[in-house]
């Protein structure tokens, strides 16, 4: 007899592999967060870009460059045997961003990583989640020495849609990214379950 | 300075090959210079999931297969790898590894998960178990 599950596309056996993206300017603790909570130490891929490189770089006068090469740190979290949750550091330059588009097809949701002392920074990586509403996180990590700012401060700053969430961080502990990573997924949940409701009502 | 040099050929040897030369192997000689994989090509993504099929040739069998191609089925034989772990632990491009990937999988060495399409995200159900595993961390 059929199981009960045989509506369900992914059933207990198949192996679910779930994609979160850290974002956030340079030197912000992209990497140092994904090491923190990742379970293996945090691996790097590499992507070689030719072909896709022309669509966004500017080549006219520089026809003799091929390739570039851009970095990607990811981490993993296993949950259980058949779940897994894995970490993408996204390229932090602005002309990579194609390549975060393919990083966040399929993405449950991305961390943008945000230092008071330049939150400009972040700009582009809210910009570009907000408008293809990717459900993202704000995480401020707390440098040693910078002024503290309250969540709400830096929610205005930003000038963040309502809800989003703003968390306070320490990149470099394992518990508070933990505790980020966990505000992004409720976040997740229910932007999820809005969006489902929504196309029913 | 020049008698060192002639006096240590290998040395010199070695220098060209450094790693800011890039690798000696150039990834379009890898994979033949193709840049997407077969006919059957769907583009992998980086966490789809490879799991080593039973037609996976073992490490002593005489094949066709590169030695890109062996080092692909070797790690993915202790357990499942996604795309973006087999392409740092063969410290290959993941371009060059989606290519290697796409042969392996039309010969049958592999089976690719296909990622979650963004409209079917995972249902509550889910995502309870992944908050309840992250707080169990």
């Amino acid at each position: 007899m059929v199981s009960e599950h045989s509506d369900d596309p992914v059933g207990e056996t198949a192996a679910l592999a779930l994609k979160i993206l850290v974002a956030g300017g340079f030197g912000v603790g992209k990497t140092t967060l994904v090491g923190a909570v990742s379970e293996i130490r945090p691996l790097r891929t590499e992507e070689l870009l030719s072909e896709a490189g022309q669509l966004v770089d500017d080549t006219d006068g520089v026809d003799q460059k091929v390739t570039t090469t851009v970095a990607m740190d990811f981490g993993r979290i296993t949950i259980r045997s058949g779940l897994s949750l894995y970490l993408f550091g996204t390229p932090g330059q602005d002309r990579f961003w194609f390549l975060w588009d393919e990083l966040s097809q399929g993405a449950l949701g991305a961390v943008v990583l945000a230092d008071t002392r330049r939150l400009e920074d972040c700009f582009p990586a809210v910009d570009y989640f907000e408008h293809r509403h990717i459900p993202f996180v704000v995480a401020v990590n707390c440098f040693a020495g910078s002024r503290t700012y309250g969540a709400q401060d830096v929610s205005r700053a930003l000038d963040l849609d309502k809800g989003t969430p703003v968390v306070l961080c320490d990149a470099r502990d394992r518990d508070s990214g933990k505790e980020v990573l966990i505000r992004l997924v409720e976040y997740a949940g229910r932007m999820h379950t809005a969006r489902l409701l929504d196309s029913v009502g | 300075m020049n008698e060192e040099l002639r006096g240590a050929p290998r040395e010199l040897g070695s220098q060209w090959y450094d790693n800011e030369a890039g690798p000696l192997v150039r990834p379009y000689a890898m994979t033949g210079g193709r840049t997407k994989p077969g006919p059957t090509g769907v583009r992998f993504d980086l966490i789809a999931l490879v799991t080593l099929d039973a037609g996976a040739p073992g490490v002593d069998d005489d094949t066709a297969l590169g030695p890109e191609h062996r080092a692909l089925i070797e790690l993915c034989r202790p357990e499942t790898q996604s795309v973006a772990e087999l392409a740092a632990g063969a410290d290959l491009p993941v371009g060059v590894v989606r290519v290697l990937l796409g042969d392996l999988l039309e010969l049958g060495c592999v089976t690719v998960s296909r990622p979650v399409p963004p409209a079917q995200l995972p249902d509550e159900r889910i995502l309870r178990e992944v908050i309840e595993g992250l707080r169990a961390l």
